[in-house]
């Protein structure tokens, strides 16, 4: 043993290994930092950007809907009134169609192999990029969907929502798209919280007579209530944060209207439309508009993880 | 008489039926569209596909005959994406070490676990505003606006968080007991970490940065205002420096142009993107449900 | 090297003086003095709850990756006290080696398992000769000869833990702590892991924390014996002490202490 000993040489941690050590801790407590870094960066940058146009403005900003850059006037409440209209009306849309989904799926109404197909292949449908659903909702839905509109208008034309004569791209079919890209969200997520109630409490429903729905209503929906309500707000925050589809299917009109059936604007489509050619005071006010985003898209978010913590303390 | 039997009329068992239907019907709702969507991207794109399509550049819009190519494109999109994960996956992986390896649950940590959350909530666009305003308008890249390198910046803010995350779940699927017996023979942190942890965790974490990578090459609010577009070929290094094309960017362009040559592109182009998105996303899927089976034998 | 003021016994390779260890605000163990001699081996034994795990975790320094673990008093090994603050614990942990209760081989290769830990300590000599030896040292030359190269998760259970013995000779340290290192295992296996641990005996000093009384009747030549007693201000928590130290004959044939012979005898545990 004893000249086995003599064999572990470099026995002692060099100073180097020791000082690679630190180095590599520290490296990586830096990398992790990156993200706070980003973070602050992020609103640090876009506020002091906007800054003229905040001052210029102030709150004013959020509710004259005047964006011209020839009068070098700018008001966002067109941009604000569409980001909020069209997800919100596309989340109310979507949450039945996803919730229904879900419980679709995590029941046994028809065998496990199906359930598991309609679940990933739903799933699959949140890695379609964006602009493809803009491609397809360009091409394919708003034609489809045209002799709706013409009928929507003449039936309805007396509801402000419907009041105005269909003409091609307009906030109803972002509120589709929109629809379409938030069913894998809510849905994956409201299955996973539908998964998680624990079994006992709906052998204890049915223990005591009750039906499948009656126990899904009243049982099982309550238990998941607060972690479909998480995906529900990731969702919101998704859709006011959209760029790309709702950008190319909603017409792109910074002329208020209450109506779904005119073209509309949201804030991310007023970004990706005028940002690479505004210049002057336009581009203080499209980083106010951004600005204005960011902090809604903060707000929900922020909120949904609160919710998430709270749920999964529960469990 | 109550009897034990059946009753289809009553109005509990019609209440069933009837919401079992309702939810039968949300299903047919929500995936007859999808399906429909990815069959008409997969049938009009690949019609479209042509050799000649991987090898020219675009024509520019108005020429109606023929619209060229998308060589540009499809290689700036390798190379922005290659530039985000350069910058995104180092980065993700170091902090997600940190997370995992290092922090005790403090209150750095739990701040740090915060704030991935909420960067991979900020929309995409915003993004691509923080880049043009620290990078494109100030010229800070050697004199350089919109640039290939800009757009690549832009995405890896987008690929960071998933990258942090993975790295972290990952890492924390690694039993405990495979760090002490490193620690326990005298390894270093480090060399734990490097040779036994992130070996370990290696394909969870790779499957997810995958994804990551998948996704961000199908994004396209964060570069049309850094990236921008461009018509012509990438012949050099120095063109990072320059506008660079992308499929997502000349699906966008290309949708809104009035000329039927330029949409056939977009859809071609689409077929592209969606296919390999898809089949990256079906080939970790089959990849991870394969591991976890032979986990459990 | 910071020298002990009091002179320690030639042959304890291991003190413990007035240790007690917490976890956060609750103490784990009280007030420990203990002195471990070189070439012996150690039985820690006790009640569950009662910090033996706690105590043999601590000697080399492997409480440090629990969260809000610490330590109070000097644990002098080789005349330091490792729990200086100029004490590299990666260093303590090449002279201290450990065999965890979870048989825990790395995912490498069997060869590999061993070759690991005595690289990173800077090994130069020849690797086939220092595999073989640890394997034999371990007494699972023989079973796996053969099939070096095959992952260190085909061997079965006593097997692995074997290998983890034998990764851990393969870094010469001079004591070797187990931690309950046959308690996931079957009788056969344990008889074979007991065996190569009187084998081992000639070269190394052993501390083993066990359940098993029969065990440490038939392994070691002194036991520690700890018991658990309620908090003072009585909230339910208990906290350890070292009730018990002498020879394994002593502890078992003729106990100082009441507790000690109810343990023994099985009234509790």
């Amino acid at each position: 043993m004893e000249e086995k000993l003599a064999l572990f040489k470099n026995r002692k941690r060099f100073g180097i290994e020791k000082n690679i050590d630190i180095i590599f801790k520290n490296t990586a407590l830096v990398l992790s930092s990156f993200v706070a870094i980003i973070l602050l960066g992020i609103v640090l940058v876009i506020f002091f950007q906007s800054f003229e146009s905040f001052s210029r403005y102030g709150l004013k900003f959020l509710v004259t809907s005047e964006w011209n850059p020839v009068k070098d006037e700018y008001g966002a409440f067109t941009a604000i009134y569409g980001t909020l209209i069209t997800s919100f009306l596309s989340l109310l849309i979507t949450i039945p169609l996803g919730v229904g989904t879900a419980i679709f799926i995590t029941e046994d109404f028809v065998p496990k192999v199906f359930r598991e197909i309609i679940g990933s292949f739903v799933e699959l449908l949140a890695a379609i990029p964006s602009v493809v659903l803009g491609l397809w909702a360009i091409f394919v839905m708003e034609p489809f969907f045209r002799a709706f509109f013409v009928f929507l208008h003449n039936f309805f034309g007396w509801v402000p929502l419907f009041s105005t004569e269909p003409t091609g791209r307009n906030s109803l079919l972002a509120i589709l798209i929109l629809v379409i890209m938030l069913l894998p969200i809510v849905t994956s997520i409201a299955r996973d919280s539908l998964n998680q109630v624990p079994k006992k409490l709906r052998n204890a429903s049915y223990g005591i007579g009750a039906s499948r729905w009656k126990t899904i209503f009243s049982v099982i929906l309550p238990a998941a209530l607060s972690g479909i309500m998480a995906g529900v707000l990731l969702a919101l925050g998704r859709a006011m944060g959209e760029t790309m589809a709702v950008t190319m299917i909603i017409g792109n009109s910074n002329a208020f209207s209450w109506s779904l059936l005119s073209p509309g604007y949201t804030i991310s489509s007023m970004l990706a439309n005028q940002f690479g050619e505004a210049d002057g005071s336009q581009v203080s006010s499209l980083f106010y508009a951004a600005f204005v985003l960011m902090i809604l898209s903060l707000v929900v978010n922020i909120f949904a993880q609160w919710l998430v913590k709270k749920f999964s303390l529960k469990y | 008489m109550n009897s034990l039997f059946y009753q289809q009329n009553s109005s509990r068992n019609i209440g069933d039926k009837v919401f079992t239907s309702l939810s039968l019907i949300c299903v047919v709702i929500a995936i007859l569209p999808l399906i429909f969507l990815v069959t008409y991207i997969l049938i009009k794109g690949g019609a479209q596909i042509t050799p000649e399509l991987f090898t020219l550049e675009p024509n520019p819009p108005g020429d109606d005959l023929d619209a060229g190519g998308i060589n540009p494109a499809l290689i700036g999109t390798l190379i922005i994406t290659t530039i985000a994960s350069i910058i995104a996956i180092p980065v993700g992986v170091g902090g997600g070490i940190y997370l995992a390896e290092y922090s005790k649950g403090g209150p750095f940590s739990r701040f740090i676990r915060f704030g991935v959350n909420v960067l991979a909530g900020v929309p995409s666009i915003i993004a691509g505003v923080f880049i043009y305003a620290l990078i494109v308008s100030t010229k800070i890249l050697f004199g350089s606006m919109y640039s290939g390198l800009a757009g690549g910046m832009a995405l890896s803010i987008l690929m960071l968080p998933t990258v942090i995350k993975t790295t972290d779940e990952g890492l924390k699927l690694v039993p405990n007991e495979l760090r002490y017996a490193s620690l326990g023979v005298g390894a270093s942190m480090y060399t734990t970490i490097l040779k036994i942890t992130l070996p370990s965790a290696f394909r969870s974490i790779a499957t997810g940065v995958v994804l990551g990578i998948a996704r961000a090459a199908g994004e396209t609010a964060p570069l049309i205002f850094t990236a921008l577009f461009s018509y012509y070929y990438i012949t050099g290094f120095g063109d990072l420096f320059y506008e660079m094309g992308s499929l997502a960017v000349l699906i966008y362009n290309f949708a809104l142009e009035p000329y039927d040559a330029q949409n056939q592109l977009a859809w071609a182009a689409s077929f592209i993107l969606v296919l390999s998105i898809l089949s990256v996303n079906i080939f970790s899927r089959i990849l991870a449900a394969l591991t976890e089976k032979t986990k459990r034998v | 090297m910071i020298k002990n003021t009091k002179k320690a016994q030639k042959n304890n390779i291991l003190s413990l003086e007035d240790v007690s260890i917490s976890y956060g605000k609750f103490e784990a163990v009280k007030n420990i003095f203990c002195n471990f001699k070189k070439g012996d081996i150690t039985s820690l034994i006790g009640p569950s709850g009662c910090g033996k795990s706690t105590v043999l975790r601590s000697l080399n320094r492997m409480n440090d990756l629990i969260p809000n673990c610490s330590l109070k008093g000097t644990v002098l090994f080789d005349g330091t006290n490792i729990y200086d603050k100029r004490v590299d614990p990666v260093e303590v942990r090449r002279r201290i080696g450990m065999v965890f209760q979870q048989p825990n081989p790395f995912p490498k290769s069997i060869y590999e398992n061993i070759a690991f830990g005595a690289r990173i300590n800077g090994f130069t000599g020849d690797m086939d000769d220092l595999v073989e030896l640890a394997l034999k040292k371990a007494a699972l030359w023989s079973e796996c000869k053969d099939k070096l190269n095959d992952s260190g998760y085909s061997l079965s259970g006593g097997q692995q833990q074997r290998l983890c013995i034998a990764r851990t000779i393969a870094i010469e340290p001079e004591i070797i702590l187990m931690d309950e290192p046959c308690s996931a295992l079957d009788p056969i296996s344990t008889l074979k892991i007991e065996e190569t641990m009187h084998e081992l005996k000639k070269n190394y000093t052993i501390i083993i924390v066990t359940h098993n009384m029969q065990q440490a009747l038939r392994v070691s030549d002194m036991t520690a014996f700890f018991n658990a007693i309620e908090y003072e201000e009585g909230d339910g928590g208990k906290v350890g002490y070292l009730a018990e130290f002498n020879s394994t004959k002593k502890i078992f044939s003729s106990p100082k202490e009441k507790i000690t012979q109810e343990y023994i005898s099985g009234k509790f545990g």
